[in-house]
């Protein structure tokens, strides 16, 4: 199960949105062996593409060092399908080189409603997890704007108890 | 001639868990055939079966990748910093593709 604090699923959804057409991608940091993803960082899609990419490589030298000073792991990766559904594409599942991450798709093919799902993708086995949102401050009712392709599709106040 | 190899997660089975590993040589061709010694297997995670660097692998030296250095033949100086990534790519092309493909079936 993929816990994500709500500040840090707007984030991705708004750069999400931001990018459309074109994929975006971006990464969540956290402590290392924490599986809590804290530290948002929008990426370059290098390819400024509708349906394909790929970080920077420069830039992800630079990031990836910076997580590595600060003991943090990628706890998410994500990116987003403009026209099709949130699910791992063929491309995604050969591509994924980090089997500790949460593989988080969002799609915005609908201009109301983000689709958002999450993945581990361990040697090219994809497997979906539940998403929970942690944020005790707010209103439950508002998380109706997501459609989380898993149940529960809900505000989980007890998410850190949970694993 | 001394080289630090920084590994990412993901090969980190071949290195016993180590992260940072260190080895000799004066091409990053060298390079990781001699890696390839202390930690069989990793070379082959990392040049295809034609001897090209595997497209979604990126490798740099010092701060700058090595596909604009030469890619297997760019050269190693004592002391530099090799660090290996996973390139992080993807995306929906594949799927619309099979989509589209699958549409033509009907």
């Amino acid at each position: 199960m993929l816990c994500i604090g709500r500040e840090v699923l707007d984030a991705i959804v708004a750069h999400a949105r931001r990018d459309h057409p074109d994929e975006a991608c971006g990464i969540v940091a956290g402590p290392a062996g924490s599986d809590t993803p804290v530290r948002h960082i929008p990426m370059d899609n290098a390819e400024r593409s509708a349906t394909f990419y790929r970080f920077d490589a420069i830039e992800q030298l630079k990031v990836w060092r910076e997580m590595d000073d600060r003991d943090e792991e990628p706890v998410v990766i994500y990116h987003s399908h403009t026209a099709t559904e949130a699910y791992p594409s063929r491309t995604d599942t050969s591509f994924a080189g980090e089997p500790r991450a949460h593989y988080l798709l969002v799609s915005t093919r609908e201009p109301d409603v983000a689709e958002i799902r999450s993945f581990r993708i361990v040697d090219g086995a994809v497997t979906e997890e539940p998403v929970r949102v942690v944020d005790p401050t707010v209103d439950p009712s508002a998380v109706t704007t997501y459609m989380f392709g898993q149940s529960p599709a809900s505000v989980d106040y007890e998410c850190s108890s949970g694993h | 001639m001394a080289i630090e190899v920084r590994i990412p997660t993901i090969l980190r089975q071949y290195t016993g868990g180590a992260k940072l590993v260190e080895s000799t040589g004066d091409s990053i061709a060298d390079l990781l055939t001699n890696l390839d010694t202390s930690y069989p297997g990793l070379r082959g995670r990392l040049v295809t079966e034609e001897g090209g660097l595997h497209r979604f692998v990126n490798v740099y030296i010092n701060d700058e990748d090595v596909r604009f250095l030469g890619a297997l033949d760019a050269k190693l100086s004592d002391g530099d910093s090799v660090t290996i990534l996973p390139a992080v790519a993807g995306g929906a092309f594949a799927f619309a593709a099979a989509a589209a493909y699958a549409s033509t079936l009907r």
